[in-house]
């Protein structure tokens, strides 16, 4: 679990590859310094393709991916932190 | 060159000799900034030439443009031929499936190949992609528009195919031709035909 509350979260649930990265990075643009982004998705691909745009992205780490289940569906939760 | 600078018999190496070295390291360390700066400097850059127009055929060149504007990319996409069905306003929204020469449709092309059958494989498409949570084109035409992806229409091809500039989406870049998507795949980091 991320160790503080995120500034703000972004609910993809129901949306598939390509969009959990690009609203994240949309989301994670308006973030301040320290701030940290809760995303929320559906799409079990989303673990593999935030974690590499995290990677790939200078200012984001990622501080936790997790597995959840809701009403019987997978949800993928991950923060990332904006580091400056 | 400065090669010629050596050292007088007692080994001594008179003022102008290092005058002339010293000027040469401030030449070849802005040479090296200059260098430095053209490879490190300013965002990314990935080109995709997109020339099909099919539902299968438009996704790949749309998602990887906006996938890639998400790492930081500065991207272009260059329509052209078949490819400008997918920034057209109209037909982009029924782009169909093409059910003959396609060895992964479930039919044999002699089926394949009798009327309406286009239409019906593209509805078993379009339905899968609805329940597959897969966004539609004009949803990824418009995010690729909003992350800042340029997205161009050949006009030698607008011409051949009797399309208008106004029947494509807005935000759309027209008049541009081969000559500025090959300057454009000169300065690129990735370049693909789709």
């Amino acid at each position: 679990m991320s160790t503080e509350a995120p500034a703000e979260t972004v609910d993809v649930k129901g949306q598939n590859c390509p969009m959990p990265v690009i609203k994240t990075k949309g989301a994670f643009d308006s973030l301040g310094a320290g701030e940290t982004l809760e995303v929320v998705a559906t799409d079990s691909g989303s673990m593999s393709d935030i974690k590499g745009w995290a990677d790939s992205t200078a200012d984001a780490e990622l501080l936790s991916q997790e597995e959840t289940t809701e009403d019987g569906e997978s949800v993928y939760k991950h923060y990332i932190q904006k580091v400056k | 060159m400065s090669t010629d600078i050596t050292a007088s018999a007692d080994g001594q190496f008179s003022a102008d000799d290092v005058d002339a070295l010293v000027n040469r390291v401030d030449r070849l360390e802005t040479e090296l900034a200059d260098l430095r700066s053209d490879v490190e400097d300013g965002p990314k850059k990935m080109v995709i030439i997109a020339t099909k127009g099919t539902l299968d055929m438009a996704y790949p060149p749309l998602i990887l443009a906006s996938t890639a504007a998400a790492f930081g990319y500065q991207v272009t996409i260059f329509h052209t031929f078949w490819g400008l069905e997918i920034l057209h306003e109209k037909n982009s929204k029924n782009l169909k499936l093409s059910s003959v020469g396609n060895p992964n449709m479930p039919v044999p092309n002699v089926i394949a190949a009798l009327p309406g059958m286009d239409r019906m494989t593209t509805r078993m498409m379009q339905n899968k992609i609805t329940d597959n949570d897969v966004a539609s084109i004009e949803e990824l035409i418009d995010v690729s528009l909003e992350s800042g992806v340029d997205l161009q229409a050949c006009q030698m091809t607008i011409d051949l195919l009797d399309y208008d500039e106004d029947d494509f989406y807005d935000g759309v870049t027209t008049g541009v031709g081969a000559a500025s998507a090959f300057q454009e795949m000169v300065k690129a980091d990735i370049q693909l035909l789709v």
